[in-house]
């Protein structure tokens, strides 16, 4: 062995603490940098990635089974291999059902409200799961085997219902499905898979169903191409057999409105994983290479170059670095699981893994953060004069910190508490390595408090959910032939099928009652019900604003709205008839202000509306406009509320006024559920738990970077705590001294991390809502409030405390005569 | 005339602009002469040793041990020097805590360029005339002030450098302990190895060395060869 690997060998081996401390915070660091890359890699292109991963469909299309034959459909797809199509799938038969739950997942009794039917779902039948086209993600459960067993879509209204049972009822034979997994395609092409056998069943006796075809086009970059595409695949004697068609390019910004709030929020939790781990593992290295000079200065003594010096400390940290960055590594693919089934939820995707250049460019980067900062330590030690090095290794610079510690003393708080608190003018290098590890912890956790809770107030507001319980009509059951073709979420091919409402899918068609009749008798149901406090109702449709290519989505209401949760960026909600409140982005693009009136066109008329406010809502790139059902009746005079919102009297349980309401709505096959229409609901969830997880790992490696420097600290003065020791102070007061000469850094750094968090939250978010091409109002940008402040500045110490404990108890631990005798 | 192993000429060292800690010293040592430097607390003795160790470096004045320039080399060129030309024996040891005796012991050898195989044999020799060899496998935590200062000594031996500097070497030992390792000195010196002490302790300048350089105030203001008589009748 090298003199050097016996120097290397016996500081790693025996210098037990610094190499543990070294190895944890680089396994943290590690591990959370692991995370952070996976997800900044994952918030780049989520859609295009995991639709190049389980090449999803450029073009779906869906056919009358009784119209064509599956041969036929082959035939033709096979034939137009040659043209536009590189690859297809299918045909599958496919149905369309409206299934009631039956038994809650892992219950044994039926759900509340079962036996009222959900709405209608497009059910595939497929053998497996992949294929050359639209490989299906399993994210839970497992693919059906056989009969009675159904896989549903996680983005479907049964995605989170894995182990439940649900019925057909109306259906012959009343078949029920056990929901044995839950997958997620990519287009998007059904809401649940049954094997092809049992597809049959699903079909009412006289029907034949439909048949679905999946292809992945050599170009389809445009809507003009697939278009064309489809055309071509459509020609001769399937084109009468269309009935649906759905492009990926329709899909693609579905997705991508849906998530693009989030990718920002996701990008700076990476970022800031990132920083941290950094910056702490800088930290801690910079302390332990700090504490060695006396060690550096022996060395040096005995006949080591600087050279030398600097290579034995470079890997003495390296080694343990490495170790913990191995462990790291796994513990990051450990903690991506769960993190990535989140991301895969924020992101409507599926198939995320840790990607291999996340892991060498972690380990990398992070070890080469160690060895950078392990260099610059040693090397400045290394050119020390050697008895410099001997010197400041073993007592602090005469006279530093003695002013301090004679003011401190002058406050007669007991001597262990005195000295404890003069300790960090004593070492101040210490004590701001030690504050500099609080501030960063602080710093990232005020910020990812305050990311969080804006994060839920985006959601929040993007919802309006303030309602306490929502009768929707839309997910009355769809009955009959007409129903439309295709899962309810993507557009349609070129508009076919016409922009979707405000709840994003048609109505339906067929033998059902005239909407506008249900919509007066839902009204009249609703304010019959004891313990009605205010409702309001919403009717979707389009008009067109002169100048302006495309429709703009309109929101009209019946009733009072303005304490439905929408957030004013300025101006105010609209009083009455004649008003209208809009997005930013509408502002932007009509070149309006708020005061300014705009004219729109309908196909019955044109109306003439004054802004009165600008509200934040990022859904349809902003193109909509919400304003009372009079404002617009002259334009669309047909227009049929198809959601009532309905906030219920203090005291009143929600669930049970919604029971009571389904009374009369009974017959009209309409449901009222409690809380509101709960989209993004998922996507928050996997936020919070994100941000929870990476606040967790911040206060890790923050608390690691204190008990680092006590412990350094506890190590150099264990002569000093021997000699108080032989003076009489008992162990509790040993502690009490080693701890209070954290709480200093602590307060400090609480005091600082807490308005730099708060500082870089209001510098970041209005960036990302800037990036998204929105305003945020204040509801999502000021959400410290100040007990949370305060609570989150007392985090600052008590970090700082929870990482001087354990070393404060080794020295109390330690016998005075061990103590006495160490140099 | 004898060459002089050890030339100090008109050396001085000041620390952060306070009063000279060593102030325009001259002084020459001859090999296998055992010197003592005897004087008050912050008289400069330890500068001195350190000027000459190559730990510490002069603001004026020179310094030359065997020929070599010990006040112009730079850190790497120093720690080379210490390898090859001195043993240095602490007051407070300064042994590496981390390693046991033996690696103590056979460090600078090994640093020296020597193969772990005569490196270990040598410091077991060391340790062996020392009363040290079943501690080799010992860390320095677990051996009593005296055995820790015997290691520092078998260090300091482990090249045969020409040169055994020794500061306050009995500073921290009983009386008893700082006698055997006042002996130790002084029996190595008999045999032929060039010592120079640093003490505030006369008895010990007395029982070990023939020379004694008293400083006052960084000034050295007697050099006494008389009590020659007394270390070696102290050696028999």
């Amino acid at each position: 062995m090298s003199v050097l690997a016996l120097v290397v060998r016996s500081g790693v081996a025996r210098r037990r603490v610094p190499t543990v401390v070294i190895g944890l915070a680089t396994l943290v660091a590690v591990a959370s940098a692991v995370l952070a890359g996976t997800l900044l890699a994952a918030a780049r292109g989520p859609f295009d990635d995991a639709f190049a991963r389980q090449h999803g469909a450029h073009l779906t299309l869906g056919f009358d089974a009784g119209a064509v034959t599956a041969d036929e459909l082959a035939a033709a797809a096979a034939a137009a291999v040659a043209a536009d199509v590189t690859e297809w799938a299918g045909p599958f038969p496919t149905a369309t059902i409206a299934p009631v739950v039956e038994r809650a997942p892992g219950s044994p009794v039926n759900m509340t409200g079962a036996g009222r039917p959900g709405p209608p779902l497009t059910v595939v039948g497929r053998a497996e799961p992949t294929g050359a086209v639209d490989d299906l993600a399993l994210t839970d459960g497992r693919w059906a085997a056989g009969p009675g067993e159904i896989v549903v879509s996680a983005d479907g209204p049964l995605g989170g219902l894995l182990g439940a049972r649900i019925g057909v009822p109306e259906l012959p034979g009343e078949p029920t499905l056990d929901v044995v997994g839950v997958a997620r395609s990519v287009t998007r092409t059904a809401d649940a898979w049954v094997t092809p056998r049992q597809l049959a069943d699903l079909l009412p006796a006289d029907e034949a169903g439909g048949f679905q075809l999946l292809y992945r086009l050599a170009a389809a970059d445009t809507e003009e191409r697939i278009a064309a595409a489809r055309a071509e695949v459509t020609a001769g004697d399937v084109a009468n057999a269309v009935t649906g068609a759905t492009s990926w390019l329709a899909v693609r910004e579905t997705v991508e409105r849906e998530t693009a709030l989030f990718v920002p929020f996701v990008v700076a939790f990476g970022v800031l994983g990132l920083a941290m781990s950094v910056l702490v593992v800088g930290n801690v290295v910079a302390g332990a290479v700090g504490t060695g000079l006396r060690r550096i200065g022996i060395l040096k003594s005995v006949g080591l170059t600087p050279t030398q010096v600097v290579w034995a400390h470079a890997l003495q940290a390296l080694l343990p670095a490495a170790v913990g960055a191995g462990l790291g590594v796994g513990a990051g693919h450990l903690l991506a699981v769960p993190v990535l089934a989140e991301a895969e939820s924020a992101f409507v995707t599926a198939g995320l893994t840790v990607a291999l250049r996340v892991d060498v460019g972690v380990v990398f980067g992070v070890l080469g953060v160690v060895t950078a900062t392990a260099v610059a330590c040693a090397w400045r030690a290394g050119r020390l004069r050697t008895m410099d090095a001997l010197a400041l290794g073993r007592v602090p610079a005469a006279a530093r910190g003695r002013r301090a510690a004679r003011l401190i003393e002058r406050l007669r708080l007991g001597r262990p508490l005195g000295l404890g608190l003069a300790r960090p003018f004593a070492r101040p290098a210490r004590a701001l390595a030690m504050g500099a590890a609080v501030v960063f912890g602080t710093t990232a956790v005020t910020f990812t408090v305050g990311l969080a809770a804006s994060l839920v107030e985006v959601t929040s507001a993007r919802n309006h959910d303030e309602a306490d319980v929502i009768v929707d009509l839309l997910r009355r059951p769809l009955g009959g032939p007409g129903a439309p073709e295709g899962p309810s979420a993507p557009d349609a091919v070129g508009g076919e099928e016409g922009e979707e409402g405000e709840e994003g899918a048609d109505a339906g068609s067929g033998d059902r009652p005239d909407p506008g009749a249900v919509a007066a008798e839902v009204a009249a149901a609703i304010e019959a019900t004891d313990g009605t406090r205010a409702w309001y109702a919403t009717a979707p449709g389009t008009l067109t604003v002169p100048g302006l290519s495309g429709e703009v989505a309109v929101n009209a209401f019946t009733g009072d709205a303005s304490w439905g949760g929408y957030r004013m960026i300025s101006g105010r909600w609209f009083a009455g008839p004649g008003e209208a409140v809009v997005p930013t982005p509408f502002l932007t693009i009509t070149g309006t202000r708020v005061g300014d009136t705009v004219t729109l066109d309908g196909g019955a008329g044109s109306v003439t509306l004054r802004i009165v406010g600008e509200v934040f809502d990022p859904r349809y790139d902003g193109r909509q406009l919400f304003t009372d059902t009079a404002s617009v009746a002259t334009a669309l005079p047909d227009l049929t509320p198809l959601t009532y919102h309905v906030a219920v009297e203090p005291g009143t349980d929600p669930d049970r006024y919604a029971a009571e309401l389904n009374e009369p709505l009974g017959p009209l096959d309409v449901t009222a559920t409690t809380g509101g229409l709960g989209d993004g609901g998922s996507q928050i969830a996997a936020l919070n738990a994100l941000a929870g997880l990476l606040t967790l790992l911040l206060v890790v490696v923050a608390a690691l970077g204190v008990l680092n420097g006590v412990v350094l600290d506890t190590r150099e003065r264990a002569r000093e705590l021997g000699i108080h020791r032989a003076l009489g102070m008992t162990p509790a007061a040993t502690v009490a001294m080693v701890v209070t000469g954290v709480l200093l850094p602590g307060l400090v750094g609480g005091a600082l991390g807490v308005p730099l968090g708060v500082a870089l939250h209001d510098l970041v978010l209005p960036a990302m809502g800037d990036a998204a091409g929105l305003v945020l109002p204040d509801s999502i940008t000021d959400v410290y409030a100040v007990p949370a402040l305060l609570a989150l500045g007392v985090g600052g110490p008590l970090i700082a405390v929870l990482g001087a404990l354990l070393p404060a108890g080794w020295a109390a631990r330690v016998r005075t005569a061990t103590a006495l005798r160490a140099e | 005339m004898t060459t002089p192993l050890i030339e100090v000429r008109g050396a001085s060292r000041r620390y952060d602009g306070g009063p000279p800690a060593l102030d325009d010293a001259t002084l020459t040592v001859t090999a296998g002469e055992a010197v003592a430097i005897v004087g008050p607390s912050g008289s400069g003795k330890s500068t001195l040793l350190n000027l000459i160790a190559g730990l510490d470096r002069p603001d004026a004045g020179t310094v030359a041990v065997s020929g070599t320039r010990v006040d112009r080399l730079g850190e790497a060129g120093a720690a080379r020097y210490r390898r090859s030309t001195v043993g240095m024996v602490f007051q407070f040891f300064n042994l590496l805590d981390d390693l046991t005796v033996a690696d103590n012991v056979t460090l600078p050898a090994r640093l020296a360029g020597m193969a772990r195989g005569p490196a270990r044999r040598r410091a077991d020799e060391l340790l062996e005339v020392l009363g040290l060899a079943r501690h080799a496998g010992t860390y320095p935590g677990r051996l009593s002030g005296g055995q820790r200062q015997r290691v520092a000594v078998a260090r300091a031996l482990v090249n045969r450098p020409p040169l055994l500097l020794a500061d306050e070497p009995t500073g921290a030992l009983d009386s008893a302990a700082g006698q055997d390792v006042a002996e130790l000195l002084r029996d190595l010196n008999a045999e032929g190895q060039t010592v120079v002490v640093v003490t505030h302790d006369p008895a010990i300048a007395r029982s070990c060395t023939r020379r004694t350089v008293r400083l006052v105030d960084g000034r050295i203001v007697a050099d006494d060869r008389a009590t020659a008589g007394a270390a070696e009748e102290s050696a028999r």
